[in-house]
């Protein structure tokens, strides 16, 4: 699949409704998303985030400033027209009931009048994307699916015509949180195929958290709070409001963002079974150390191994090893990673690659340095 | 009518089919011009209405007007203005499809889901596009109900038009029946005439499934 993403830039826009001088539902807000990126827009009700993805699709016009996508001003192009070629999708998802599956991913296509052989065959690639089997679903009516199903439908609809940008306004909204959860995954993982510049507005900062390369805190009045990476957002919120509004727990939040081999590992003392007990003293008592880990013909962990347990005339067996040290790995994320740890009698993480041998020691100490210093990037 | 007459002649029936044919083709055609030609008009009104959302208390009202003015007044107020002609008959019988029809119409695309509209609307279809496309579509089921009770009531109506000299199955309640005291020609008038509502009910019936295929969607 070919695929484009739009530079989209918000430049001094405002919305007021009213007369002149009147509150303001979205002020004087700059921003500019760079292109294949999620930028979530966040805030809470009446601060306008709505209103600011609207503007963008002219379901609402600015009052002024001026919007662009690739450089182009979307005031200079007929709504109808710049419509279609921006993917829309919204809570309630909006599937047409008197459309097939089929016909309503079809929508975009045929009001740009392509020929119907290439419509089929995009229909078919676009529910096969959303996992869908095409020929299960694609003469289904909308009444005949599931809520998660007609969410992925939504999503298809909007990619039909591989616009390069996407509007999601609360698209998971109205699903329960594991339906959410599941939903989320798969939009991240389509993003990683299709790199398209997505807007996203959510008022569920845990979803902002997870979804966006980039967040646009707003506050009441459509002011801007912060814009930012989640990483940075998190780790130095820029107001009172944006700490509050990420809230107490963003150090926690932040955990969840980063992962095991964003950290660099500590190198431990190894033993391999059947090392005499005095050799492996003396290279403890050389280190400093006072355990080792002790590992099998693999390489892979068995657990630790006291200095004062050793004796001189005997050699390391396996059964001498002390496990107790969750293993993890470094997809790990470093709050699923530190509630392991502090669940385990020893607290220091054995990190395993996927054939299981140790790559590195992570320690709880290792992961509140991480907060301490601030943000990573 | 002599006491040992039998009460429904049906030879009387057969030796005049041809007759009762036209009468019910004409029942038909002056049903059918009501009909098309009041579903125009409302259609026309309730576009309006759904742009101008004001309108609508006044469109209603005077369609009420119209449709609580008993049928033989409604004629009778005719007369002087366009004859005894058809266009008299037509004009009272349009005027009574209209509330009917508003109402439902306006219902109908009322009824179209505001999430609908605005994905539409959000995926680039343009005012025309969104009428024919979404908004009449999904308005359907609701536009043909009341299409339903509009020709089902103007059948009943324009068997009352005889009485200002229309030819259809009314005429022959109203001249052979009546008139004459034969009471077969009324069976025949009146039977005629409520078949004819049912017929039409049922087309529409068969229609709308047609139609709208999706109303019966509910699993796959």
């Amino acid at each position: 699949m070919t695929s484009t993403a739009a530079v989209v830039t918000l430049d001094h826009i405002s919305k007021r409704y009213g007369p002149p001088g009147g509150p303001s539902a979205v002020g004087d807000l700059s921003l500019t998303i760079p292109a294949g990126e999620i930028c979530v827009l966040v805030g809470p009700s009446g601060c306008g985030k709505t209103t600011t993805m609207k503007m963008i699709n002219r379901l609402i016009e600015p009052t002024g400033g001026r919007i662009t996508i690739d450089g182009e001003d979307v005031m200079a192009i007929p709504a109808v027209e710049l419509r279609r070629r921006i993917g829309y999708v919204i809570q309630q998802v909006g599937l047409f009931p008197h459309l097939t599956v089929g016909a309503n991913v079809a929508v975009v296509p045929r009001l740009l009048r392509w020929p119907e052989a290439r419509i089929r065959e995009r229909v078919e690639e676009l529910l096969d994307l959303v996992r869908l089997e095409p020929a299960t679903y694609r003469d289904r009516y909308p009444a005949a699916l599931s809520g998660g199903e007609r969410q992925r439908v939504g999503v298809a609809r909007a990619l039909a015509a591989d616009p390069p940008l996407m509007l999601m306004d609360e698209p998971f909204g109205a699903v329960d949180p594991i339906l959410r959860d599941r939903l989320q995954n798969e939009l991240l993982r389509l993003q990683a195929r299709v790199h398209k510049t997505i807007v996203f507005v959510t008022h569920d900062v845990d979803e902002a958290i997870k979804m966006a390369d980039r967040i646009a805190v707003l506050q009441r009045g459509g002011v801007l709070a912060q814009y930012d990476t989640p990483d940075a957002i998190l780790a130095g919120p820029a107001s009172e409001f944006v700490e509050h509004f990420v809230g107490a727990d963003r150090g926690l939040k932040r955990l969840s963002l980063l992962r095991v081999r964003d950290l660099p590992l500590n190198d431990p003392l190894t033993a391999s079974v059947g090392e005499p007990g005095g050799d492996l003293r003396r290279r403890l008592e050389a280190a400093g150390a006072d355990y080792a880990l002790l590992l099998d013909a693999d390489r892979r962990p068995l657990g630790w191994i006291g200095r004062r347990d050793l004796r001189d005339d005997d050699s390391v067996a396996a059964d001498d090893a002390t496990p107790g040290s969750p293993t993890l790995q470094p997809e790990t994320t470093l709050r699923d990673a530190l509630s392991t740890m502090l669940g385990s009698s020893v607290q220091m993480g054995v990190v395993v690659d996927e054939r299981e041998q140790v790559l590195g020691l992570l320690s709880v100490d290792a992961i509140s340095d991480v907060l301490r210093r601030g943000a990573s990037q | 009518m002599t006491p040992d007459e039998p009460f429904i002649r049906w030879d009387w029936i057969v030796a005049n089919l041809d007759d009762i044919g036209e009468r019910t083709w004409e029942h038909v055609l002056m049903t059918v011009i009501a009909v098309v030609v009041g579903f125009v008009i409302s259609f026309s009104l309730s576009l309006l209405i759904v742009r101008r959302r004001r309108l609508y208390g006044p469109i209603i009202g005077l369609s009420g007007l119209l449709y609580a003015i008993p049928s033989l007044g409604l004629f009778a107020l005719l007369i002087p203005l366009t004859g005894v002609t058809l266009l008299t008959a037509e004009v009272a019988l349009v005027s009574y499809t209209l509330l009917i029809l508003v109402r439902n119409i306006v219902a109908g695309f009322d009824g179209v889901p505001r999430d609908v509209l605005e994905s539409a609307v959000g995926m680039g279809y343009g005012p025309w596009q969104l009428l024919w496309r979404v908004q009449l579509p999904l308005a359907l089921p609701t536009i043909v109900a009341g299409l339903r009770i509009a020709t089902v009531t103007t059948v009943g109506l324009v068997a009352v038009t005889a009485l200002i000299g229309q030819s259809n199955l009314g005429s022959l309640i109203v001249q052979r029946g009546i008139r004459a005291s034969f009471p077969t020609a009324i069976m025949v008038g009146a039977f005629g005439s409520v078949l004819l509502g049912l017929l039409a009910d049922l087309g529409f019936v068969a229609l709308q499934r047609r139609l709208t295929p999706w109303t019966r969607a509910r699993s796959g």
